[in-house]
């Protein structure tokens, strides 16, 4: 399949300007309305290369992706809004402007509200007359959309640059591997944040290209997912995590019927997605992907271990790994997973490589979380390591979290804590945190797994507060 | 001294006003268990954040938590019933908004 760079891509795939678009705090909003806020926010938008996009609003992201592609501005997906990444982006990216939600602002950064200040529907009433017809708002497909940011191994955010063809294929693909077209104009609802990777293509991506109506809220507990399902009308898919359709199987709280689940970020045990097609009487299927390559194959985890490639994808390996290529994606990328090929399309997922951790769906590597805490004034040596593999913690069966040694005989438990807070995401902030005198290093500098485990388990070495 | 010692001190020289009832300390051993953290339940300032600086939970503990009150208490916690910010801003708040669901 040859598509010319040339061609154009539409914004969204609805049937007609009058067609539901989303809802949001329960009320209706059209596909018009969607686009009149998009044309608001095109003409506010100062003339600057980036928009650096923190909307926790479903619609108001949304609204921030299409305005910066209609203004050839370059959307930015922060992967946390700690201060220390917003900073780090800012200075990396100079002439960036933050869309927010209403009311929100960052220090040092100028921040404009992506939705209109009048409301979704004085902005569609006051639309200007002469705009073109709803499903000519169509963008080259070798412009570049958006830019996420993986970790990289020096501390630095890499950027993983997605021109619109790449991700519009990529959604287009997914959805034909998946059946989404026989979901009709279904509503969406998602649990995953969209400036992750997963969340841009699964949640926003897949409603706009196919014509799905999306949920405007982010829900998380329990009671609010059903909620939010039960507001969307008759057909429904849920895209979400291991750990949220965990944490919702575990509660009594009634659902409604799905017509889909999607789940990502980690794989999903065979039995959660049993009890999971059970409950909610519909077909679970699994998305693999990373942020470098956006998705890449899907299963029906009940019916196969067996991950099968979207449309236009290969893998090939040799000695370094696994090498992922296709139709839509520049060269190749080395996947950060341990995979046995069944074919150049098919494939069985063995896991990790030794340096990359993944805690509740969010992917970093052990070097990058390693450099930022030997990074912080005081820290003379420092370790982080999963002490138990991926087994769950406590008898709850909760998340597993990241243990660290440190030697820094100034610092206290709650300064070292604040001062990594500011650098990485808190979900891998360690605990327990032990000060130790040195860390265990064999005579090649190496940390062996078995010594660190050792030193965790030593109460000679209590924590410091 | 960092900010983050801060609550600690407030606990010391106001230990009167910060004193946990029974159902806050019932419900601070649910999460020490819960999230098996490495705090005594009689250590948690009621007072002090539970999100960020405090006691340090983020989102994936905020979720465990409310499946460990909904199993305990059998009452269900919404994000948007009231101002998320608000029920969760602290033990003494999470404690009184789970006493109103039971109440109601």
């Amino acid at each position: 399949m040859t598509i010319l760079s040339t061609t154009r891509l539409p914004l969204l795939r609805h049937r007609d300007p009058d067609a539901l678009f989303a809802w949001r705090d329960g009320r209706p909003v059209t596909v018009r309305a969607f686009l009149a806020a998009v044309r608001d926010l095109a003409r506010r938008l100062p003339d600057w290369a980036y928009a650096l996009n923190l909307c926790g609003d479903r619609l108001g992201f949304a609204v921030g992706l299409g305005a910066a592609l209609l203004r050839r501005q370059i959307s930015l997906l922060p992967p946390n809004d700690t201060p220390a990444m917003l900073h780090q982006l800012a200075e990396a990216y100079p002439g960036l402007v933050c869309l927010t939600d209403a009311g929100r602002s960052h220090p040092g950064l100028d921040c404009l509200a992506a939705l209109p200040p009048d409301g979704l529907e004085r902005a569609a009433a006051t639309a200007l007359g002469g705009e073109p017809a709803f499903d000519e708002l169509a963008f080259p497909a070798d412009q570049v959309a958006a830019i996420a940011f993986t970790s990289g191994s020096t501390g630095r955010p890499m950027p993983q640059v997605k021109s619109w063809g790449t991700l519009v294929r990529s959604v287009q693909g997914a959805g034909a591997a998946l059946g989404i077209e026989a979901l009709g104009a279904a509503g969406l609802v998602g649990t995953v944040p969209h400036q992750h990777m997963y969340g841009l293509e699964s949640v926003v991506l897949l409603a706009l290209q196919h014509g799905l109506v999306l949920h405007g809220g982010r829900p998380l507990f329990p009671a609010d997912i059903a909620a939010s399902l039960d507001s969307v009308g008759p057909r429904r898919l849920l895209v979400t995590t291991p750990v949220h359709l965990q944490a919702l199987l575990a509660d009594d709280t009634a659902l409604p019927p799905l017509d889909l689940i999607l789940c990502a970020t980690a794989p999903l045990a065979p039995q959660l997605a049993s009890a999971a097609e059970a409950r909610l009487s519909a077909p679970l299927h699994e998305i693999y992907g990373c942020s470098e390559t956006g998705q890449l194959a899907v299963r029906r985890t009940t019916a196969t271990a067996e991950w099968r490639c979207i449309d236009g994808l290969r893998l090939r390996q040799d000695e370094q790994g696994t090498w992922a290529s296709g139709d839509f994606l520049d060269g190749e990328t080395l996947l950060a997973d341990v995979i046995a090929l069944t074919s150049d399309t098919r494939f069985i997922l063995h896991g990790r490589s030794a340096d990359q951790v993944n805690i509740a769906g969010k992917r970093n590597s052990l070097a990058y979380l390693n450099h930022h805490l030997n990074s912080i004034e005081g820290v003379r040596d420092g370790v982080f390591f999963m002490p138990g593999g991926d087994e769950p913690r406590g008898n709850g069966g909760g998340t597993a979290r990241l243990a660290a040694l440190v030697v820094a005989p100034g610092l206290t438990a709650e300064t070292l804590t604040a001062r990594l807070r500011e650098r990485i995401d808190p979900i891998f902030l360690p605990r327990p945190l032990r000060f130790v005198d040195a860390l265990p290093r064999n005579p090649t500098g190496k940390l062996p797994r078995e010594a660190l485990l050792r030193l965790l388990a030593d109460d000679t070495a209590p924590p410091r507060g | 001294m960092a900010e983050g010692c801060a609550p600690l001190l407030l606990r010391g020289l106001m230990s009167d006003l910060t004193t946990m009832s029974p159902s806050e300390h019932e419900l601070a051993t649910l999460i020490v268990d819960t999230l098996t953290l490495e705090t005594e339940p009689d250590d948690i300032d009621p007072e002090a954040a539970l999100y960020g600086e405090g006691l340090g939970l983020d989102s994936i503990d905020i979720l465990e938590v409310a499946l460990a009150v909904s199993k305990t208490y059998g009452v269900k916690l919404r994000a948007d019933d009231e101002n998320n910010a608000t029920i969760f801003a602290s033990l003494r708040t999470l404690n009184d908004h789970i006493q109103r669901l039971k109440a109601a």
